[in-house]
């Protein structure tokens, strides 16, 4: 049985605006633009540094060695599998079926959390683990850049990914509160913009940062 | 601003107390609180204003104490690390706390009332900048009072300068100081920026298409592009910084195989666009004033769009010409030379079509026109310089000497701050209602005028016999002592012109005895100026639909089909947001975060570091508690009912 929203009786109609799209939309794309150069800027960066690191004083980084390419690998199926259950919540409350958005939101919420916590164990096993070699500086006395600029880039990307899990699990919270209608469409779906653009963000670091390792 | 003769209604039934305790201000907060609360785009334009204004007189004194310590060959007025600290914080101040935020005042006062809005798209956002700006402010010139006092590393923060293996004092926290402040800053930037864009492409009034915007829109929604493509680069360059700094990665670390040049490249990648960020406001001012003041409408409009968009998109392929000396390498150097060059095309476009806009024109020298017509010989000079640098072999010799500082003075003060000022003369009068003297303006712009070119124009021969820039002195014999002498007074000259500049505009505000403006005193043409002086809080009482450029002009003197018409009165009223605190509560917020992290680590008894993030968790929280209240409270607010031409 689905619950479904009254449509609201609104006495405003949709705001006017110039391009008939909402100003929500228009502001979140112009957010996702200037989100393309954060990552640009440090993917570059790592791009820039990885082979300078894996030579530095002469010792070689095996990096092949140190990642885990099969949890890896599973992190980021879920993750871009999280995408399907957010398009499904963005076009349930669209439809103004309440019970699937919530189921919905619910399901990106818990892989966008399997995510993050492969992520962590990561960090954890890389990077504190005493005397591996990816620690954060210096392994050893000799200094590693890679692990510099993989623990930031990596760990923006998870920033993101977390800023995402609350921005959703605040959603959760407020379809509990039986004021949630098709009137929070738009915001959801800028929410659902948001959580495409970190996954797609996600599909150019894998190759680049974890798949490269292994070809070149 | 006044509202005496609209009829209020009360506030909707909505609950607008937490706990019984909190009450949300509305239109009836008046005095401290309706300006920390306020949402409305003028408010918050005059609040940019206001603190800039003083930024540029702390900025001016900075400057003024290191022409002083130049007077004469090894003067001792600051010591080497103090003046090091002078044009760090006078050039991040300049750039940062003055020539940004007097444009972003402008954008704010004055782009929604020439698009035909009622206030940006997001309101408690564009607060939100605000307070971010002040934040930002404060916790770069905190720096002052904390270990190793304000930061000595440039306002460039060239790597190894912000190395902690390379610190003159031992836990020197003025890079820490610099590296949030400009973070805050950036972010306040990135917010105002988003919320502009939003604003023009969506909130335009019905037939006021792209190609009808005023030229000063223009460069707002270019500027703004530019700022969110540009921030994130230093952005990440900053958070590598602290990384560095704080938490030991080597991005920056030589020694540890980390490229200081990648911080080159980074902070220029940010940096040069950032230099059209500067110009860019200052050329839409002028060119809103200069048809304005010649009695003819912009010559080739299109064109002057196209070449500051052209300007806006090439500004981000020439960042390295900022760093020929540093072996790049023949291609990439030859390449960057090279659209250098280009960039000047579109430029000189922009300056052929000003011209061509006065020419045959019934020219009429108020100050603002003075102003636009210093702002294009001066900027002309910075540009001519700026082609010599372009010329890989001339900038080896002219690199790191006063005749690069000769060349972006005339950019920033006879190009950035002219424009500025201009816009001041300009667009008080639609602030405060009230006309400017005459008279005090032309002393102003004379003394300026002559002061900054005795100031920097003796720079180009300094900087070509020699003189090295960021330099704390200078021995006897070189040729120096004159043409600094020379220079030093000039500062002095312009630092008067620019004070009584500043005292005038802010005694507007109050002085009683000034003509009233009326609502179009120059008979200027965009649409702002059909709007009484000051403007209503609801700008429009009924939504302008727009027929042509130039609405103003064509309305009074334009055939009956090109006259503007107007939306009938909603029956509903003008609907006004309420005020909010949580914009103020959120930068508070961020405030303490900051604070929190720029003390959170301490050197423990065996040397150890040990930190504590109690401050900066306190602080995250307040922020995030800010957001979800603000999501929660929307936009409450009230509804006018104009008469129907009261506006």
């Amino acid at each position: 049985m689905s619950e479904v929203v009254a449509a609201h009786a609104d006495e405003h109609h949709e705001p006017y605006t110039s391009t008939g799209i909402p100003t929500k939309k228009v502001l979140m794309w112009a957010f996702l633009g200037s989100d393309c150069m954060f990552f640009g800027t440090l993917i570059s960066t790592h791009l820039i540094y990885r082979k300078i690191s894996a030579t530095v004083n002469g010792k070689y980084l095996d990096i092949e060695k140190i990642f885990d390419i099969e949890l890896t690998s599973f992190s980021t199926f879920i993750l871009l599998a999280s995408s399907l259950f957010m398009a499904l919540a963005v076009s349930a409350i669209h439809k103004g079926n309440l019970t699937s958005t919530r189921w919905m939101l619910f399901g990106t919420i818990i892989f966008g959390a399997i995510f993050l916590a492969c992520q962590v164990y990561e960090f954890t096993h890389f990077a504190y683990a005493p005397g591996h070699e990816l620690t954060l500086s210096t392994y050893q006395g000799e200094a590693h850049v890679f692990g510099s600029t993989f623990y930031v880039l990596t760990g923006t990307h998870g920033t993101h990914v977390a800023i995402g899990v609350f921005w959703l699990l605040g959603w959760l919270a407020y379809s509990f509160t039986g004021k949630m209608s098709t009137a929070d469409a738009m915001d959801i779906e800028c929410c659902g913009l948001y959580w495409h653009f970190v996954d797609i963000v996600w599909i150019i670091i894998f190759p680049v940062v974890y798949l490269m390792e292994y070809a070149f | 601003m006044a509202t005496e003769s609209v009829k209020y209604v009360s506030p909707e039934t909505k609950s607008k107390t937490l706990l019984d305790i909190f009450r949300r201000p509305d239109q009836h907060a008046t005095g401290i609180v309706d300006w920390l609360t306020t949402i409305d785009h003028k408010k918050i334009g005059l609040l940019y204003g206001l603190v800039a204004l003083c930024s540029l007189i702390f900025g001016g004194i900075q400057a003024l104490l290191i022409r002083s310590q130049l007077w004469g060959p090894n003067m001792e007025i600051l010591s080497q690390r103090e003046y090091n600290q002078m044009f760090t914080m006078h050039g991040t101040i300049m750039v940062f706390l003055v020539i940004m935020p007097l444009s972003a005042a402008f954008f704010n006062f004055i782009m929604p009332l020439q698009i035909g809005a009622r206030d940006v798209a997001f309101p408690r956002m564009n607060a939100l900048s605000l307070w971010c700006f002040v934040a930002g402010a404060i916790i770069l010139n905190m720096s002052w009072f904390f270990t190793g006092g304000a930061p000595a590393i440039g306002w460039f923060a060239y790597s190894p300068l912000t190395d902690t293996g390379f610190e003159e004092v031992t836990r020197d926290m003025g890079p820490d100081f610099w590296v949030f402040g400009i973070q805050v800053l950036g972010l306040a930037s990135l917010l105002a920026s988003f919320n502009f864009i939003a604003t023009i492409i969506n909130m335009r009034a019905p037939g006021m298409t792209l190609m009808r915007m005023p030229v000063f829109c223009w460069m707002t929604l270019v500027v703004s592009f530019l700022i969110i493509l540009a921030f994130p680069a230093i952005t990440i360059a900053l958070v590598e910084l602290m990384f560095d700094r704080n938490y030991g990665t080597n991005f920056y670390d030589f020694l540890e195989g980390g490229k200081p040049h990648l911080w080159q490249h980074l902070f220029w990648i940010f940096g040069h666009p950032e230099v059209y960020i500067l110009i860019l406001p200052a050329m839409g001012i002028v060119s809103e004033v200069i048809p304005t003041f010649s009695r003819k409408p912009l010559f080739g409009y299109g064109l002057v769009i196209f070449s500051g968009a052209i300007i806006g998109f090439m500004g981000f392929a020439v960042w390295s010409h900022h760093m020929f000396t540093t072996g790049m390498g023949i291609v990439a150097t030859s390449a960057f030379s090279m659209l250098t060059m280009l960039i000047a095309i579109p430029t000189g476009v922009k300056i052929f079509n000003w011209i061509g806009t006065m020419w045959g024109g019934k020219i009429r020298f108020d100050t603002p026109m003075l102003f636009a017509l210093g702002f294009i010989t001066m900027f002309m000079v910075g540009g001519f310089t700026g082609i010599m640098h372009s010329s890989v072999p001339v900038d080896m010799q002219q690199q790191d000497t006063y005749f690069v500082v000769a060349h972006f003075h005339y950019v920033l003060i006879g190009g950035a701050l002219f424009g500025l000022f201009c816009g001041f003369y300009f667009w008080l009068p639609k602030m405060t209602g009230k006309m400017l003297n005459e008279k005090m303006g032309k002393v102003v712009f004379t003394l300026m005028f002559i002061g900054f070119n005795t100031t920097f124009f003796p720079m180009h021969y300094l900087g070509m016999i020699g003189q090295p820039r960021r330099t704390h002195s200078y021995n006897a014999g070189h040729g120096f002592e004159q043409w600094n002498q020379i220079a030093t007074i000039g500062a002095f000259i312009l630092g008067t012109g620019i004070l009584i500049g500043v005292i005038q505009f802010m005694r507007s505000f109050r002085d009683k005895s000034l003509k009233p403006a009326g609502k179009n005193p120059w008979d200027a043409r965009s649409l702002e100026w059909t709007l009484s002086s000051p403007v209503k809080e609801y700008n429009f009482a009924r939504t302008p639909i727009i027929k042509a450029r130039d609405q103003a002009w064509e309305n009074n003197y334009g055939p009956r089909d090109l006259h503007s018409e107007k939306e009938p009165l909603d029956h509903h009223g003008v609907h006004m947001p309420d005020h909010s605190w949580y914009p103020l509560f959120t930068a508070i917020g961020f405030l303490v975060l900051v604070i929190g992290m720029l003390f959170h680590s301490s050197v423990g008894a065996e040397g150890e570091i040990i930190r504590n993030y109690t401050v900066a968790i306190i602080g995250g929280i307040i922020a995030i508690t800010g957001m979800i209240m603000w999501s929660l409270e929307g936009p409450g607010g009230y509804h006018l009912f104009p008469e129907e031409d009261d506006e």
